[in-house]
């Protein structure tokens, strides 16, 4: 026994220091194993409209959704090369850290345990929408603030940061309520509508987005409360530097494309512009006509072009699916760029 | 007697089981140092951070991780024993009712025994909580008086209050266990030969009576053997109480392993969790057996 137990000791010894070694080198980065594969596989959440929502044709639309588009136009150069795999909140890091998906794309808040190499370790890319968790009550309930739920019952989904922050405001305020906790928000909508809790927390954007399906819309108010501040962001497995920094990268040039006013109509003439005129260096080097930016991340040097002619720009993104004619329009405010008094911005491409 | 053999068989058979083992832990641990998540246990004991809509023992939210996975398993415990009480009267009664001489009652219970096993138990939690319990009103509703009232904020029966989610899971997985309960049973009632029916119903002794002191001595042999299975699947099936709300031991180590990001510590201590309360209700259920078949009845 004793000698057996000493051969699998060290049997798996040998193996994990092969498997750190291997792991080492670098040589075989996730970027090139999506190119190889053709096909991007992005987790989504595929439940909240105006972010990630199966279709009547069966394709996912929404502002998460564009995302891994766009990656996949910079990585593969095709924005319909993806395989989205809808998850749910307490799977999706899993099937992150597994590599079962390339990158998550699915409504997810960016903080410190879930970026640091002691917490979840993963990476995040930059923040493509600033949300912030409230509360959904009846209109006629007579609750106006968070005062008026003490010892309430609240429907919330578990498995969230949502359900941390609900406990934190109440618990700060010294209130007690009674947390009524689903699996997944089509849960907490129906508990809320059939009356089992007095009040649903989310996201105010997936609050916007939920109500949007009522039957009454206008019977619900999102209270003025922000219990929390939610910046979404998309996120790669954080074990290879080469794809964090390719998403990074899209999504700054999302947000550059909308300051320098380039769309998804415009880009080709931009193009056009760019080679004929070569003091344009700003553009040229942003497109890819000249310089090395492209080839620097990995991706080929006018990924630019191809993203945006994908998706557009973040503001055209933005737009289509949660714009004022969109199904579900939630103000821009945060998510302006910061010239119009947002906190969108990017670093200079250079 | 056979003479002693040397045991080459089983010397094979543990060294198969050892490798096997021995891979699947190690690769545990290779994947684990891979995607750099290591095995560690300290987060039990920092503040869960949650609250639990119930709760037997006194609970906060600062109180740690570990005590709130206790808690969530004593409510556990406390809907599996319910529901195995429960669902153990209406199996009997309807597995009896089966092979009863009234024609309506045996209908009725054919009717409840097909009805409910053609039916997914997620679909028929769903339908308990979402549509009957949920559908009450939420001004408390007494059918009978005082003795129980029903409301969607919650149910109490003779003063004792009962959460819609509890109850839902209750009611669902008794109806749902009780209706296999009652084959169970009448398989084991047609394990006793007709004649011993008819020997005592020509003696004049009651239904009842006769079942009690002829055929049920006859037939629980037959029977508990399938009733602890029964039993067992019951305890395994209450982790669907996560769809209903309930906060069960899966549901809160679904929270924990979401907040804390320890996944596989987490899958573990459900699955000792769930060994241990099957463990519970099995040796409960071996206790059962050697008082009721009694030692010249065993084989």
């Amino acid at each position: 026994m004793t000698k057996r137990r000493s051969l699998i000791s060290l049997l798996s010894a040998c193996l994990a220091i092969t498997a750190c070694a291997t792991l080492g080198d670098g040589d075989a980065s996730r970027v090139d194993l999506i190119r190889n594969r053709g096909e991007l596989r992005c987790g989504v959440s595929g439940k909240i409209p105006g972010f990630s929502f199966l279709q009547r044709d069966g394709s996912y639309a929404g502002l998460d959704v564009d995302l891994c588009k766009a990656f996949a136009a910079a990585i593969v150069g095709n924005p319909s090369k993806v395989q989205y795999r809808p998850l749910t909140a307490p799977e999706r890091f899993t099937a992150l850290k597994t590599g079962e998906i390339d990158l998550l794309s699915r409504n997810t808040t960016f903080n410190l345990s879930r970026d640091a190499s002691g917490g979840n370790g993963v990476s995040f890319a930059p923040v493509v929408f600033h949300d912030g968790q409230g509360l959904l009550v009846q209109r006629n309930s007579g609750i106006r603030s968070l005062k008026d739920l003490k010892g309430q019952s609240i429907c919330v989904g578990s498995g969230t940061t949502t359900e941390q922050n609900l406990n934190d405001a109440f618990q700060s305020l010294g209130l007690p309520y009674k947390p009524i906790k689903y699996q997944d928000l089509n849960q907490v909508v129906a508990g809320y509508l059939q009356g089992r809790c007095q009040a649903m927390t989310s996201d105010r954007s997936q609050l916007a987005s939920a109500r949007s399906g009522f039957e009454q819309p206008e019977q619900h108010v999102i209270l003025g409360d922000v219990l929390s501040k939610e910046p979404l962001a998309p996120l790669s497995s954080g074990r290879d530097q080469q794809l964090s920094d390719a998403m990074r990268w899209v999504v700054y040039a999302l947000i550059t494309a909308e300051e320098m006013g380039i769309t998804q109509d415009n880009v080709g003439n931009k193009l056009q512009q760019a080679h004929d005129n070569p003091d344009l260096t700003k553009l040229r080097r942003f497109l890819g006509v000249e310089g090395d930016l492209g080839d620097k991340l990995g991706l080929s040097n006018d990924f630019v072009v191809n993203v945006i002619r994908a998706t557009g720009n973040y503001g055209e993104i933005y737009n289509r699916h949660l714009g004022p004619d969109s199904a579900v329009p939630i103000p821009r405010g945060l998510n302006q760029l910061h010239r119009d008094g947002g906190v969108i911005t990017a670093p200079p491409f250079q | 007697m056979k003479r002693k053999r040397f045991p080459w068989l089983e010397i094979v058979l543990l060294i198969v089981v050892l490798t096997v083992v021995g891979v699947l832990v190690n690769n545990l641990a290779v994947n684990l140092i891979r995607t750099g998540l290591g095995l560690s246990f300290e987060w039990l004991w920092q503040p869960a951070g949650f609250a639990l809509s119930e709760h037997t023992l006194p609970y906060q939210p600062r109180d740690s991780t570990a005590w709130a996975l206790l808690v969530s398993w004593l409510n556990s415990l406390r809907v599996i024993a319910c529901s195995i009480v429960l669902a153990t009267v209406l199996g009997v009664g309807a597995g009896a009712a089966r092979r009863s001489l009234n024609p309506l009652l045996r209908q009725l219970a054919a009717l409840y025994v097909g009805l409910i096993r053609q039916i997914p138990l997620l679909l028929q939690l769903l339908f308990w909580y979402f549509v009957a319990f949920l559908g009450l009103p939420s001004e408390p509703m007494a059918p009978i008086g005082a003795l129980i009232s029903l409301s969607n904020q919650g149910v109490a029966i003779l003063g004792l209050n009962l959460s819609v989610e509890f109850s839902a899971v209750l009611v669902g997985l008794s109806v749902f266990t009780g209706a296999a309960i009652a084959e169970v049973v009448r398989g084991g009632l047609d394990s006793v030969p007709k004649g011993q029916w008819e020997a005592f119903r020509s003696l004049g002794i009651s239904e009842l009576l006769g079942l009690k002191k002829v055929v049920l001595p006859q037939a629980l042999p037959a029977i508990l053997p399938a009733l602890s299975s029964q039993y067992l699947n019951l305890a395994k099936n209450s982790t669907l109480a996560i769809a209903v709300g309930f906060a069960d031991l899966y549901a809160v180590s679904d929270t924990a392993i979401t907040q804390t990001g320890r996944a596989i510590e987490g899958f573990l201590i459900l699955l000792l969790s769930f060994l241990a309360l099957n463990l519970l209700i099995n040796g409960g259920m071996q206790a059962l057996n050697r008082i009721v078949v009694r030692p010249a009845q065993r084989t």
